[in-house]
């Protein structure tokens, strides 16, 4: 049998919830899969949706944003701007025939260590399943 | 510029980070990348010989960028950032990759770990290249300081900082302060009277010219950072002027109102409804409680010093801070639902803990007595341990002083009805702190029985002579492994503590996380317990987390402590990681403008474009991600450096 | 006075509709200038010109190719890299070359699913029992023909070959065509690589009022509202592209109460056009839950094709899975 498909998954936590909850999954010892590797930003509104472009353009099989809880962010509002943005995102990866799964937005507290590895469990799980993103190489003429 | 020369540095973190991570291999991976110049791996990093190392790499290799893969930058940036600009380098060219927190503490496999770690290192790697030296901005710290919360935790901070000659903003939501504590009779474990230390030093905030004390206050909004806080606040209408009331109480004896329920004591008296929650009351001045007063003017005709104005209304100030110490406390647990299988409010003769509290409290209702609903002394009390704690269908945390206070309350009972029956009805005796097991054993020795089972619930449905006109508490003998019925005539439910109603208020108009049990979440749980994650906000006493009185002030000092030093050294380095608008690209969409949460971007008509005031701008982000002329950009994130990141979190490994 | 030496001047169109060629002759009598500034070697769309002639051409023998159209088959891409070995000056002429252009959109499908739709699944096709698809080379009765190659996906020129210039617009209007054409006749050249337009996005010389505040609780196609003349249009819930287009079109669909759609391409720098869009129309939505926000979207019909309109080549992610 082929070996099992190993999803690479790019995560951006932002600073204050997200990445300190991932800190706590760390401390607390508690185990998750190693394909959900992660990007501090400071606040999810940061999220620029060119990062999720850039990671599946640069062969990320997903991608995950973690931030604030509503009405926890760091910063007010970010995590709702983000939020704002993730219908139009779907929309759009369906445009490019990526699957609405493989992007996720979820809220990780700081508090939320044990959250966060079931979200990256779960996330690796469902990107496993659809499978690599298997790309059509574009040939170039020049360069 | 000639070409970067990265050192690599790869700490063992003893073996936290090695047992997992394949160092050599991870060492060997990284010297194949792009401006590596140097690769090392060290036992521990961040100890004095390992930041050392770098010092003596950065000269004797010409190394321009530092990479350091340990533990999480949350946890030590400062230190590498330290040793990255002792070693003569500007400190923002260093990037830390997390493979302890995130790789080897949280994966199994050894082969995928090291990948990982590999991945890390490489966008640490590629990032560094394209970071920029950077200087902290070095703001003044104003040295007021604002508590939130008058009980023992923010009297103590605001006399110690007041004290050090440091004025403080004392906000309190009631109408005096005390909190809790001014309820207690007698504290545990060396039965001290709860009064007699702490009105001294109620007494001590009022008398001391440092601290102006807010009462009937609450914090609306917080804005600015550390050193520099705006706090407003709103004062609501007292209807009694502070600076005139001499609190004769004359007003109090003529109001006619007389059934308003005495949140003071429980509600188990009834005050009138102008009124002093006690009479040690700070400030010692009356107020009106608008909800009950019928608008007669007989007090104000009463008052000698014309001093009541019914028509008062709210007051909104704003005060300026460095810093913010929040002290707001703790609530009982109060779920109605599972209160009642306890028999509470079904049964008058069972009390929560804080109305016993005011049952043994020499000025309460009943005048200290130990006594039931009728008025005679009980037969047989029986205390119930860990109500709404350490269960997962209330709160799942240990309250930490139920142990404590409920074998203080077997004690009283022996003490004021000599020959009752205590039962005391426990999962496990906590007694953790200094005298508390030497209590403990003297209480076992006062004939109290303990019984080793958690009360399930409390009837009064008599199964036999014994138990006709009890109340009888069904609960299982975990040490003799049946279930028993002890009738009794009075049950105290010793409940769990909550964050006070106020946190999530709080916490949201503070940008303050809470942790799962909804208490305020500490920057670290061991190493920065008072501090939070933003600079110049900490937490104190039983905000942050159950605890007793004495850890409570220990808190309470440790925080004000943490104020003075920053009040000290007088100025404070703020992060760098705020947004710029290049004016050159900025089109006038005016989009960075309306995401701002902080009203930090302004339009320049003069120069047709946003522009960001950078001592308002905290960082976020959002304005760069939403930028679409990609005219913004914000220091230590830049675009071209989280792209980077992806590109090495996705080569080849 | 002895008559300064005339350029040898190339336009081409490939993967087109045609509108380039007709925006030169939009340039009413400036064209005089051109025809007196330059000899025309080669005009497909205009003379009868054959592939020969240019192949004829010594290399850099053309001053100046004007070459509008995105490239998708082999015929295309050989002409691409034909001007280019003749001309001193390769200019990316109008959207379609420059980014892709609506052509490109053909790259949110694929070769195959193109060719079926044209050729077997279209309301304008008998099959006959089974569909025919066009081969590059096909044997008739006097002997064999060749048609160009179809590609797996749409490239902008400078995707495969080395460009000079780019002069956007879906067509390029004439205040730029004659700003290039003066460079050109003048030697006042930018710096190669340089996009022929404004620096900043277009919002810069809309008119229209901008405010701080920005709450949209849906979005409109043009036909579904009368907007208000003075106001953002993008405020009033209509997809305006402008906060992420270069400007430099003198924002006339702006004026005409239209939403600008985005033909000039994304601003200098930026990476992605359609995120970099899909950020600032998120960001002016009034939502606070998911919900609310899925319903706004919601009536947005084309989320991907509106902000890809003319960039999808140039875009990060290229073409469809």
């Amino acid at each position: 049998m082929a070996e099992e498909f190993e999803p690479r998954i790019v995560a951006f936590l932002c600073r204050w919830c997200s990445y300190t909850g991932a800190d706590l999954a760390g401390t607390s010892r508690i185990k998750y899969p190693a394909n959900v590797v992660p990007i501090k930003v400071m606040c999810s509104g940061r999220v620029d949706p060119t990062f999720i472009l850039k990671s599946f353009a640069d062969g990320a099989d997903g991608v995950l944003v973690c931030g604030c809880h509503p009405g926890d962010c760091h910063y007010n509002e970010g995590n709702y701007n983000m939020q704002k943005r993730v219908p139009m995102i779907k929309d759009m990866l369906k445009g490019f025939g990526i699957e609405g799964e493989r992007f996720r937005l979820d809220w990780v507290s700081a508090a939320e260590g044990d959250k966060f590895a079931e979200v990256v469990t779960e996330m690796t799980d469902e990107v496993r399943k659809l499978g690599p993103l298997n790309w059509k190489e574009i040939k170039e003429a020049v360069k | 510029m000639s070409e970067p020369r990265i050192g690599v540095y790869v700490c063992h973190c003893g073996t936290n980070i090695s047992q997992t991570v394949d160092i050599a291999d991870v060492c060997g991976f990284s010297k194949t990348l792009a401006n590596v110049a140097l690769v090392k791996e060290y036992k521990y990093m961040c100890s004095d010989p390992g930041q050392e190392t770098i010092k003596v790499d950065v000269e004797k290799n010409k190394l321009t960028h530092i990479v350091v893969s340990s533990c999480s930058p949350l946890m030590h940036e400062g230190t590498f950032r330290g040793a990255v600009e002792n070693a003569g380098l500007n400190e923002y060219l260093f990037q830390m990759a997390n493979i302890r927190e995130h790789v080897s503490w949280v994966t199994e496999d050894k082969i995928k770990a090291t990948e990982k770690a590999k991945k890390l290192i490489a966008a640490a790697v590629r990032r560094v290249v394209k970071h920029q030296p950077l200087k902290p901005t070095e703001v003044d710290i104003n040295p007021d300081t604002v508590v939130i919360g008058g009980g023992i935790a923010g009297i103590e901070a605001a006399l110690t900082i007041a004290n050090a000659g440091k004025k403080v903003y004392l906000v309190e939501k009631d109408s005096t302060i005390g909190g809790h504590m001014a309820k207690f009779d007698k504290t545990f474990p060396t039965l001290d009277c709860a009064a007699c230390i702490l009105t001294p030093k109620m007494v001590s905030i009022a008398q001391n010219r440092n601290i102006e004390l807010m009462t009937l206050s609450e914090v609306e909004e917080i804005k600015g950072f550390v050193g520099n806080f705006t706090v407003k606040i709103r004062k609501k209408a007292r209807y009694v002027d502070e600076e005139l009331c001499t609190g004769c109480g004359d007003c109090e004896k003529f109001c006619p109102v007389k059934n308003v329920p005495n949140e003071f004591e429980e509600n188990l008296s009834n005050k009138k409804a102008i009124y002093r929650a006690f009479p040690q009351a700070v400030p010692a001045v009356y107020a009106i409680d608008m909800a009950y007063c019928k608008r007669c003017g007989v007090c104000v005709k009463k008052c000698g010093k014309n001093a009541i104005n019914l028509d008062a209304k709210d007051e909104v100030l704003e005060v300026r801070a460095g810093n913010i110490i929040v002290a707001t406390g703790y609530d009982l647990y109060d779920n109605k639902k599972y209160l009642e299988k306890y028999g509470y409010n079904t049964y008058e003769n069972v009390l929560t803990s804080l109305e016993f509290e005011r049952y043994t409290h020499a000025s309460g209702p009943t005048g200290g007595k130990v006594v039931k609903k009728d008025g005679t002394e009980p037969e047989a009390v029986a205390i119930l341990h860990c109500v709404g704690s350490r269960d997962v269908n209330a709160n799942e945390h240990c309250s930490r002083i139920c142990c404590m206070q409920s074998l203080k309350f077997g004690h009283l009972v022996k003490e004021k009805v000599p020959g009752a029956e205590v039962y005391n009805l426990y999962i496990d005796i906590r007694a953790f702190g200094k005298g508390y097991e030497e209590f403990y054993k003297r209480c076992i020795h006062e004939d109290i029985h303990f019984i080793r089972g958690k009360g399930a619930e409390v009837i009064d449905t008599a199964l036999t002579k014994d138990e006709q006109g009890k109340l009888i508490i069904k609960v299982e003998d975990t040490l003799l492994g049946e279930i028993r019925r002890i009738p009794v005539d009075m049950v105290i439910l010793s409940i769990g503590m909550e964050p006070s109603k106020s946190a999530s208020r709080i916490a949201s108009s503070l940008s303050l996380s809470r942790s799962k049990d909804g208490f305020f979440l500490e920057k670290h749980p061991k190493l920065a317990p008072v501090a939070t994650a933003t600079d110049g906000i900490y937490v104190a006493g039983a905000a942050q987390g159950p605890k007793d009185i004495p850890d409570t002030v220990a808190q309470a000092n440790a925080a004000a402590g943490a104020v003075l030093s920053i009040i000290n050294k007088g100025r404070v380095l703020l992060e760098s990681v705020t947004s710029t608008v290049e004016s050159s690209k900025c089109a006038g969409c005016k989009l960075c403008i309306s995401v701002c949460p902080y009203q930090a971007i302004e339009f320049s008509d003069e120069d047709k474009a946003s522009r960001i005031i950078e001592a308002m701008c905290k960082g976020c982000g959002t304005c760069v991600a939403v930028c679409p002329s990609g005219a913004i950009t914000q220091k230590g994130y830049l675009d071209g450096q989280i792209f980077e990141e992806i590109e090495g979190i996705l080569q080849k490994v | 006075m002895a008559e300064k030496k005339k350029l040898n001047l190339a336009i081409y169109w490939a993967g087109a509709c045609g509108g380039c060629d007709v925006s030169i002759l939009d340039t009413d009598e400036k064209i005089l200038d051109i025809a007196a500034a330059a000899d025309i070697k080669f005009w497909p769309i205009a003379m009868d010109y054959k592939v020969s002639d240019v192949e004829a051409l010594k290399d850099n023998e053309l001053d100046v190719t004007l070459f509008n159209g995105a490239v998708r088959n082999s015929e295309q891409l050989h002409l691409a890299q034909l001007l280019r070995k003749k001309s001193k000056i390769l200019i990316s002429y109008g959207s379609c070359a420059y980014l892709g252009g609506i052509p490109g959109l053909a790259n949110f499908s694929n070769k195959e699913a193109i060719l079926e739709r044209v050729y077997k699944t279209s309301e304008s096709v008998e099959t006959n029992g089974g569909a025919v698809y066009p081969s590059p080379k096909s044997k008739v009765p006097e002997g064999e023909v060749e048609i160009p190659e179809l590609h797996d996906y749409v490239k902008a020129l400078h995707q495969v070959v080395d460009v000079d210039y780019f002069l956007p617009g879906c067509p390029p209007t004439t205040d730029l065509i004659n700003l290039a054409v003066n460079a050109i006749i003048t030697g006042k050249l930018p710096p190669k690589g340089a996009v022929i337009a404004a620096d900043k996005n277009l919002c810069d010389s809309c008119k229209r009022k901008k405010t701080e505040e920005k709450s949209v609780k849906r979005f409109y196609r043009p036909h579904e509202i009368i907007p208000d003349n003075e106001r953002c249009l993008l405020e009033q819930g209509i997809l305006c592209m402008g906060p992420a287009t270069r400007g430099g079109c003198g924002a006339r669909c702006i004026e005409a109460n239209m939403p600008c759609r985005g033909c000039f391409g994304p601003a200098p720098g930026v990476e992605d056009m359609g995120a970099k869009m899909l950020a600032a129309a998120a960001s002016v939505i009034d939502a606070r839950t998911p919900e609310e926000a899925a319903s706004i979207t919601a009536t947005l019909p084309d989320v991907a094709g509106t902000f890809y309109r003319f960039n999808l080549p140039v875009s990060l992610l290229r073409r469809a899975k």
